[in-house]
């Protein structure tokens, strides 16, 4: 019911089309839902429609709340070697 | 914007044992219902139920838009396939639902024009490019999806499309929340609220539940992040003895929505009754085409009637809806219910929550 | 031959049909053994033991990004007999051409069955063509059976997984399917990827070489990596685990299934191989991949355990485990 994904308007075209941009394949997406949607923004894109601009801000400022968890740095609580299977440098959550 | 941050493995584990601590703290079982069936596959796929707490209990609710299409509606779609000149598109998710008799996919076989499209738009491409066909669009789904269809029909509108119109079976997911919790079968603690539906309707719409039925609600995003932030959120809530309605998925929700997407809905649709499988008729919960773009509707233009509708014998897909019967609990789950050969659509639904356990846990198979 | 269509007249064995086989089949093919025009082909055989498989290409559209129904006909059966751990040697073709199919469109085929062909280092030696009435066939359908040598020793199954053993993949997952479907009326996107539909069959002689103790190959065609393993698994009685951050994917695939709503482990490949190799061999058979044509993006992507048997299951980047299930039926775009 939800499937949309972010997506960078390339360039915005004629009758409210614009190009977008995800992970490098691109389509012709409808901004009729979105149309003060900017090129270079980011969209989330549902069914060859933008529904809302990303907010980059918001999700930084997300992530940043979510880092400052009690058991984000507690090292006892995470497994290291769960971490480096996963591809993640233990050192880098040791500096956390 | 660098997004795969919501995918990171560090925060998810930190989460994960937030989650753990809280429920710990919390102490007494709690029964947490997400209402999105994207939210149905996020979980399964990312094998979140493995890592909760004991005395957390995540169920899928009636949040699968093709779940909760009543047979007469799909045989409806069905029996517009069946029209000379007719080609009904439709998204993908609905062609294999069983109606009554048959489904799309097995019209399609059959020789009929059924055709899978990404979008409404491509709909109505096709409208344009086969002036001698009428072109009918399969309107399932809710909220998210509502508003591109309005969109369709006021570019068909502006265009001067004759051919093409949508049959719509649109709902609305606040008030289906509302009869879950009046629901005296259904025990929910929390809701995981759809994030997706919410970009466009904001968080107003789910305030009555906080108010007037003291149960949390948290607007969740999709990557394995969002949704275990979401259900951390709700597990602090109960935990402090508070009920809000929060917007986890800040970056993709605002309070307030998408204020011109819900101007068009309002301007093509108006609200009619809607039945849904498994809970009935909820008033007001569907979306009728307004009589001023009548000339879009595909019930309108190519009036039929299928055959009555059949229920399906010994499918307790209602009472999975409603979280009360877990998809394993069945009678008929993963016995002569299948993915291959299913009975109910929450089996053959992308997101059906049947399909989900059969697709991605172990759960009810025998070896 | 003056016609550009095909006619039914092609495929009734008279004079017109003997006009399209010597201008444009045997001219196209460029195959000695061709010319000679007998009903079989004789062979030299190096070896008392062949491997032979056979499949049908009904690939539609014709033609696609990186490739068309001919390469993918050669590949795909060289593919299946290398999967034994024979030499593929020789291919039989067999085509069904519907009335008005464009000779030009023919024409290109044949010529990518035969650069396809000399890429593998096979030999198309007998054929057959029927044409059908309009409307009875997709335009071009084509059958390719192949024999090759199997060396005495090399014994290769699917039931042969034990525990412990790792599972390799010889690159990116899903390029194949994401071609196809960028070209599908109604789903249209602009990617840059391509099918990767290509002969392996050297690169699982290398393979074999270095880790000649390889339990079994097989390539993840249609039902994706996810088919591959749910069969090994069950064939063998053992359970496999994936890692689901070490299975290389290029990120237009990935962004192209994600807006399409499609699982990458059950997109369609056309050359990519899976084998299984005990664990003290896995270096060694991947270093082979990597220097092996098709193969540079190689990687180990997980392991066999002894239960639950005939279960695969995906580890996730944070250390959840979920089932990797099998396709049912076909993969159709959704947006929920």
């Amino acid at each position: 019911m939800c499937l949309a994904i972010p997506a960078r308007v390339v360039t915005k075209e004629d009758a409210n089309m614009a190009s977008v941009d995800i992970m490098g394949v691109t389509r012709k997406v409808s901004l009729d839902l979105v149309p003060e949607a900017n090129e270079g923004d980011y969209v989330l894109v549902h069914a060859g429609f933008a529904l809302q601009v990303v907010d980059e801000e918001f999700a930084n400022e997300t992530l940043d709340l979510l880092k400052t968890l009690p058991f984000f740095a507690d090292e006892a609580g995470i497994d290291a070697a769960l971490l480096e299977e996963a591809g993640t440098d233990p050192a880098l959550v040791e500096e956390a | 914007m660098d997004l795969s941050a919501f995918r990171d493995p560090t925060i998810a584990r930190g989460l994960i044992e937030a989650i753990n601590d809280t429920a710990g703290k919390l102490g007494r079982p709690v029964k947490i219902m997400e209402v999105c069936g994207t939210h149905t596959v996020a979980i399964a796929k990312n094998g979140l139920r493995g890592v909760m707490p004991d005395n957390v209990t995540l169920l899928s609710g009636p949040g699968c838009p093709v779940c909760v299409t009543a047979n007469e509606d799909i045989d409806i779609a069905i029996e517009l396939a069946r029209q000379p000149d007719v080609i009904v598109t439709t998204f993908g998710d609905m062609m294999k639902v069983p109606g009554s008799y048959s489904s799309l996919a097995k019209e399609k076989a059959e020789g009929r024009d059924v055709r899978i499209v990404y979008s409404p738009l491509d709909a109505l491409s096709l409208a344009e490019k086969e002036p001698t066909k009428q072109v009918v669009f399969v309107g399932v789904g809710f909220e998210t999806t509502v508003p591109l269809i309005a969109a369709a029909i006021l570019r068909a509108k502006e265009a001067g499309i004759e051919n093409f119109s949508v049959f719509a079976a649109h709902k609305t997911v606040p008030a289906a929340l509302e009869a879950l919790v009046n629901d005296p079968d259904v025990q929910i603690d929390a809701f995981i609220l759809p994030g997706h539906v919410s970009t466009i309707i904001g968080q107003h719409p789910y305030e009555f539940l906080a108010e007037q039925y003291h149960v949390p609600g948290v607007i969740t995003g999709f990557e394995p992040v969002d949704v275990l932030q979401g259900i951390y959120m709700l597990l602090k809530q109960l935990e402090e003895g508070r009920s809000e309605i929060e917007i986890a998925y800040h970056r993709g929700v605002m309070p307030e929505g998408n204020p011109h997407a819900l101007a068009m809905v309002e301007q093509v649709f108006e609200p009619v009754d809607a039945d849904w499988r498994g809970i009935g008729v909820i008033p007001g919960t569907g979306l009728g085409i307004r009589d001023e773009y009548a000339a879009f509707d595909a019930v309108k233009k190519i009036p039929v009637t299928p055959p009555p509708p059949k229920a399906i014998k010994g499918c307790q897909c209602g009472e999975v809806l409603r979280g009360i019967t877990l998809p394993f609990q069945c009678k008929l789950f993963a016995r002569g219910c299948t993915p291959e050969h299913p009975i109910g659509p929450c089996m053959v639904s992308s997101e059906g929550s049947c399909a989900a356990y059969y697709r991605f846990t172990d759960y009810g198979k025998t070896a | 031959m003056r016609a550009d269509r095909i006619l039914l007249a092609h495929g009734s064995g008279g004079t017109m049909m003997r006009e399209l086989i010597d201008e444009v089949f045997v001219e196209g093919f460029h195959e000695d053994a061709l010319k000679r025009l007998d009903d079989a082909a004789s062979l030299a055989f190096p070896g008392s033991r062949v491997a032979m498989s056979t499949d049908t290409y009904v690939v539609h559209p014709l033609f696609f990004p990186g490739g068309d129904i001919g390469r993918l006909a050669v590949c795909g059966t060289v593919n299946d007999v290398a999967t034994s751990g024979a030499k593929p040697l020789y291919l039989s073709v067999g085509f069904v051409l519907e009335e008005g199919f464009p000779v030009e469109d023919l024409k290109r085929i044949l010529v990518s069955m035969r650069d396809a062909a000399l890429e593998a280092g096979v030999h198309i030696v007998t054929g057959d063509t029927k044409v059908v009435e309009k409307g009875h066939g997709d335009g071009c359908f084509i059958n390719t059976a192949g024999i090759g040598v199997l060396e005495d020793g090399v014994d290769l199954s699917g039931s042969y997984c034990k525990p412990g053993d790792k599972i390799l993949l010889s690159g990116t997952l899903g390029d194949h399917g994401i071609a196809i479907v960028s070209t599908r009326e109604g789903l249209e996107f602009e990617t840059s990827i391509e099918s990767d539909a290509a002969p392996l069959n050297a690169l699982i002689a290398n393979v074999l070489a270095a880790a000649p103790d390889t339990r079994c190959f097989r390539d993840p065609t249609r039902g994706g990596l996810s088919s591959t393993l749910n069969e090994l698994a069950m064939a063998s009685g053992v359970s496999m685990t994936v890692q689901e951050t070490a299975v290389p994917v290029h990120p237009q695939v990935r962004g192209a299934s994600e807006m399409l709503g499609y699982d990458v482990f059950q997109v369609a490949n056309e050359g990519k191989m899976v084998a299984v190799v005990p664990a003290e061999q896995a270096d060694a058979a991947l270093a082979a991949m990597k220097t092996s044509p098709y193969g540079e993006d190689a990687a180990v992507i997980g392991d066999v355990a002894e239960t639950p048997a005939g279960k695969v299951y995906v580890f996730t980047s944070f250390g959840a485990t979920r089932i990797m299930d099998m396709l049912v039926g076909e993969q159709l775009p959704r947006i929920c």
